[in-house]
């Protein structure tokens, strides 16, 4: 009982300070709520594909930005959006940020700015990804050892 | 049969689900989504599906009018028995937007009816008024949540219950007393006199003034916009 306590500790901990440190906001805390035994892997999956669409949207941003002279920044733009609306779905607060800025770079047809964002946003989508996959491991574990997920508000 | 987007959506929901979409059930809402973005598909079906309701998602518009049996192209396959009792669409789409959307909607006799919510992470006063005045019935700003939801779901029973008589009046004044119907439905909805079976929660986030036109409101207190008697 005391392992099931103890990993159920550092699940809120983990989670807090994810909360804290402003790699989720509420609406990740959101998705948390949807999760029941019919969708147990609910948040996983959505996850997944977030990252699955990060993954895509930053090699098509890369690729645009490429081109020395004549960048086409609606393009980049095009995919920042869809990338800034899908970390607000799922509560990527850090990533959306970045995003938001990156989009005034875009407008301003600044590619130095482009390619900082670019660089922020890989960065902040490399770090989440860890600090999901790290969370959704403890949840492993307090389930493999018969333990319930708490939630967290 | 043909084989199309939408079919191979529909057998997907299907067969995940386990769901018997026949007919005769009618005591679920039917609703189809549709938004291009993978991941926000994912979260409306699941907000959706928690609140009782049925769930065809497609990615675009056009695979909604190929849905309903409108596309000029693709004609039904033979899906009129599936009735669609709420469209919630995306607005930023490529192709089709969802503006474009409703008005195919509600230019289409057969299913100009049928309530259309618009979803959007822009909260712009413009779009929304144009939505509106187009027939939409609510604007949701981006992130859904599931309060947004259960507030469109409660609101469609009790429009429902209002009568289609009124809203065929409604409509012919056009827009604006659309939104003077949503706002007594609102209005109904905090106080405890309606006796209604429903037992609702006043949204916390009424708002009275008009919300802020900036298009990087993602900030702003609001999720959603109210509709106002218009300024």
């Amino acid at each position: 009982m005391d392992v099931v306590n103890q990993l159920r500790r550092q699940f809120v901990d983990y989670y807090t300070s994810l909360h804290r440190e402003g790699f989720v906001d509420d609406q990740f805390t959101q998705l948390q709520k949807l999760q029941d035994e019919n969708s147990p892997d609910f948040v996983v999956e959505v996850a997944s594909l977030f990252f699955e669409d990060c993954e895509k949207l930053i090699n098509n941003m890369a690729r645009a930005l490429e081109q020395q002279q004549r960048v086409d920044f609606k393009q980049v733009d095009a995919s920042v959006h869809q990338l800034k609306g899908s970390s607000s779905s799922i509560g990527a607060m850090r990533v959306k940020n970045v995003c938001i800025a990156f989009r005034s770079f875009c407008e301003a047809q600044n590619r130095e700015g482009c390619l900082r964002c670019l660089q922020q946003v890989t960065h902040e989508y490399s770090l989440l990804k860890n600090k999901l996959q790290t969370l959704f491991r403890l949840e492993q574990q307090i389930l493999a050892v018969g333990g319930s997920i708490p939630v967290v508000e | 049969m043909a084989r199309n987007g939408a079919v191979t959506w529909w057998r997907r929901t299907e067969k995940i689900d386990g769901f018997d979409l026949s007919p005769t059930d009618t005591e679920a809402v039917h609703v189809l989504a549709v938004d291009d973005s993978y991941v926000d598909r994912k979260v409306i079906e699941r907000l959706l599906r928690i609140s009782s309701c049925k769930v065809t998602a497609v990615d675009s518009g056009r695979r909604a009018l190929q849905f309903l049996g409108l596309d000029e192209e693709k004609k039904s396959n033979g899906f009129d028995g599936l009735k669609v009792d709420l469209i919630i669409t995306d607005y930023c789409m490529p192709g089709m937007t969802g503006y474009e959307l409703l008005k195919k909607i509600k230019e289409s006799s057969a299913f100009r009816e049928i309530p259309v919510v618009i979803m959007s992470s822009e909260n712009v006063l413009a779009r929304i008024d144009r939505c509106l005045e187009e027939g939409a019935e609510d604007f949701i700003v981006k992130p859904v949540k599931l309060s947004d939801v259960k507030r469109i779901k409660e609101c469609m029973n009790r429009e429902f219950r209002v009568g289609e008589g009124e809203r065929e009046r409604e409509r012919g004044r056009g827009g604006i007393n659309k939104r003077k119907l949503r706002e007594s439905c609102e209005l109904s909805s905090s106080s405890s006199s309606s006796p209604s079976s429903q037992s609702p929660s006043p949204s916390p986030s009424i708002l009275s003034a008009s919300a802020p036109c900036s298009p990087s409101s993602l900030d702003s207190p609001t999720r959603r916009l109210k509709m106002t008697i218009s300024e």
